[in-house]
């Protein structure tokens, strides 16, 4: 099924995608962030260095 | 299959919003408001972020009893005005969906929470979620006319979650804090009854002003509006308060009392008359009660002066 035009319904559904999407890198920053903080009392930048030793 | 039928189709496909209104936003900011009292007033320090992401879960665990409420009630919210747009009557989320969001957001919140502070916290508020979806919509709700008044609890606890999250236990300052909601949430809902009247008639809900009548609410909402005004100048001698509260609870319990006793001499004709116009602001005014002597808390906690504590 295709619309020859962009249809109402393609606008609720791309509101729809872009929210989820915003929830989902909003869950992932509050993981890592939660990570950083738990890990390194809050210092990212000490977080950052550690990630770089690991490569 | 033409576009005009393909536009009935979907014409109730639901929206990003639709899914958040599912987590009621309104009582969402009350329980977002008194966990962050509960996290400020609490002594000791976590990390910002940490009180930050404790904030989000247990407003996502709030939203998530809320969603799950209106997947039980979609019935009784389809009759009432006041609920009939909600997404479940509007036809565009179905009561099954709802259900699968709510139990799938319950998880997270409770088990993130956990992750993030600590698993009293994390008990407390799936001890919360449980209280207002199973004793209060799916059992108290429909049975008594007392269903505020217990049901009430769980709309109270969000405090000693936020005071949990910092402590680790649950304080006795923080129970003062669950029983200035606890007692303020039947007249605040009581008004509301007396002013939205016939939607609970007519979806059978058995408020008090269905069983017992309104002048029994009237009796109700003035008989605990004193009790409250008695808990809100009680927290005024603990360690919670210092002046600025003090001052507070004596200013808006004065006015408390006093408006409750306009409600309470007032005649049903006095009220058909004007529309019930006492009723819609004693219901704005607890609205603004119970977030002056909320946001007093948290100053008062901030400025560390207790009462006593100046008088000794």
């Amino acid at each position: 099924m295709s619309f020859g035009r962009e249809h109402d319904l393609h606008k609720r559904r791309k509101g729809r995608n872009l929210g989820l999407g915003l929830v989902l890198i909003s869950f992932v920053a509050i993981m890592f962030g939660l990570t950083v903080v738990k890990v390194t009392e809050g210092n990212f930048a000490a977080a950052l260095a550690g990630a770089s030793r690991n490569e | 299959m033409s576009e005009v039928s393909i536009d009935r189709l979907y014409s109730d496909e639901p929206e990003f919003s639709d899914y958040f209104s599912l987590l009621k936003p309104r009582v969402m900011s009350l329980v977002v408001f008194t966990a962050i009292a509960g996290v400020v007033a609490a002594p000791g320090s976590i990390h910002p972020f940490v009180a930050l992401v404790s904030i989000i879960f247990i407003a996502l665990g709030g939203g998530a009893s809320g969603a799950l409420n209106m997947w039980y009630d979609a019935d009784i919210d389809s009759i009432m005005s006041r609920t009939k747009s909600r997404p479940i009557p509007a036809g565009k989320i179905s009561a099954s969906e709802a259900k699968s969001f709510g139990i799938v957001l319950s998880a997270i919140s409770v088990v993130m929470l956990g992750l993030a502070s600590n698993w009293l916290a994390a008990f407390l508020l799936a001890f919360t979620i449980f209280f207002y979806v199973i004793v209060y919509t799916i059992w108290l709700k429909r049975t008594t006319p007392q269903n505020i008044v217990i049901g009430g609890a769980a709309g109270a606890f969000p405090p000693i979650i936020g005071w949990a999250v910092v402590t680790g236990n649950v304080g006795f300052e923080s129970v003062l804090m669950f029983a200035l909601i606890f007692i303020w949430t039947p007249p605040h809902f009581w008004s509301l009854a007396l002013f939205m009247k016939n939607d609970y008639d007519s979806a059978e809900v058995p408020m008090l002003t269905v069983t017992n009548g309104r002048r029994s609410t009237r009796n109700h909402i003035f008989a605990y509006s004193c009790l409250l005004a008695v808990v809100a100048l009680a927290i005024g001698f603990s360690s919670l308060s210092g002046p600025f509260y003090f001052l507070i609870a004596i200013l808006f319990n004065v006015q408390l009392v006093f408006s409750a006793f306009k409600l309470w001499s007032r005649s049903e004709p006095e009220c058909i008359a004007d529309n019930s116009l006492l009723e819609r602001k004693f219901f704005k005014f607890s609205l603004l009660y119970l977030f002056v002597h909320f946001a007093a808390i948290m100053i008062d906690s901030q400025i560390n002066m207790t009462w006593l504590g100046s008088l000794i």
